[in-house]
């Protein structure tokens, strides 16, 4: 960890950072399937009166949200858990053909300390169906690098036109807690 | 019933200049190509059941500007959570309108959900829009009422829903342009947020 990040680490939590990367990137459109990795950022956009908030009934709405987005001259970010990635593959398409920038935030299941099985076939695919569907990955580890990566996704996607996935996986976000 | 033709002609007859269109693949893309090809149009050849999301994204980021999403009742079924989202985020500027023949054209007429043939039930879309929460809602199937849904899309200030019921008849394909890139940047040209010498 560079002395920087440490410095940012120990600030905020992770989740703050995102928020605070996704400010200063522009979004204007923040758009999602829940999933309680997500809660905090979810809320910090919603309480944000410069960021829409869209939820969607299946993943793949939020590909053509950020298309139309991007149309109107807006930036757009979709969030989502692992299981959505695979409701998206035929609508990034339209991500592809047209080459649009795309940025989204997946949160990982099915791998670290997984306890549900139905949850490994799609999080264990995740990261080879969306590179052959176009789209760039981005794998995070380690909450010091959450934002700064994130920032880059967004960097890359706007400014280059391209397709890019941040990866937020398990054992970053942690054990799904049942009983609270 | 209505030609499909005479009524895309008909609804945008009175086009004002900050309505831009997006039309859902295959048969509403080549209904609305056959006015003319317009850059303001950013035509589907894919993303089945996407259409009412990208009008949605356009609305959103464009409030000074008018969208209608122009489809048919196979592309809107496909993306039927679609006007979930829409009736929950309800922008001013969203204009719905499904050309509804019950049938899948483009792959040899098979009846869709919506087909009063169907022996064991038929879905009816604008119930289902009015069930998202869309407050204003049309059933056309006459020329004039074709005339009044013309005038509220010239003029219309929340989000609304028509179903236009179309004949079943084979029409001459209008062939838009297909390079997704050129409609992009001249869609956003249109708008004003193009990048310079795109």
């Amino acid at each position: 960890m560079s002395v920087a990040n440490a410095a940012r680490a120990q600030a905020a939590p992770w989740q703050d950072q995102l928020f605070d990367a996704v400010k200063a990137a522009g979004i204007r459109q923040m758009s999602y399937v829940p999933d309680a990795g997500h809660a905090r950022l979810i809320q910090r956009c919603k309480d944000d009166p410069d960021i829409r908030d869209v939820v969607l009934t299946t993943e793949e709405e939020g590909v053509a949200l950020a298309a139309g987005a991007w149309l109107g001259g807006q930036r757009s970010l979709l969030l989502m858990q692992s299981s959505g990635a695979g409701n998206c593959i035929n609508m990034l398409s339209l991500i592809q053909t047209c080459r649009f920038p795309f940025v989204t935030f997946i949160t990982m299941r099915g791998e670290w300390a997984e306890f549900n099985p139905w949850q490994v076939p799609m999080g264990s695919i995740v990261e080879p169906t969306l590179k052959l569907a176009g789209v760039h990955t981005y794998r995070v580890e380690h909450p010091e690098d959450v934002a700064e990566t994130a920032a880059a996704a967004m960097d890359i996607a706007f400014s280059g036109d391209l397709a890019v996935a941040v990866i937020l996986s398990q054992k970053l976000i942690g054990k799904k807690v049942w009983v609270k | 019933m209505l030609n499909r033709r005479k009524a895309i002609a008909t609804l945008l007859a009175k086009r004002g200049k900050d309505l831009f269109i997006v039309p859902g693949l295959g048969s509403t893309t080549y209904d609305v190509a056959s006015l003319g090809d317009d850059e303001r149009d950013f035509y589907l050849w894919g993303a089945m059941g996407g259409a009412v999301m990208i009008g949605l994204g356009v609305a959103l980021a464009q409030p000074k500007r008018k969208v209608a999403v122009i489809t048919g009742d196979g592309e809107m079924l496909m993306g039927i959570g679609s006007l979930a989202t829409a009736g929950v985020q309800a922008p001013p500027n969203l204009a719905i309108v499904v050309f509804d023949n019950g049938e899948y054209g483009e792959t040899g007429q098979q009846a869709s959900h919506t087909h009063a043939s169907n022996a064991r039930g038929s879905v009816a879309l604008t119930g289902v829009a009015q069930a998202c929460g869309i407050g204003e809602t049309y059933e056309v199937a006459s020329e004039a009422e074709l005339k009044v849904l013309a005038d509220r899309l010239a003029n219309f200030d929340r989000t609304f829903f028509a179903r236009v019921k179309i004949a079943s008849e084979e029409t001459p394909r209008v062939l838009p342009v297909r390079d997704g890139v050129a409609l992009k940047h001249r869609f956003r040209r249109a708008m004003g947020v193009g990048e310079k010498g795109l």
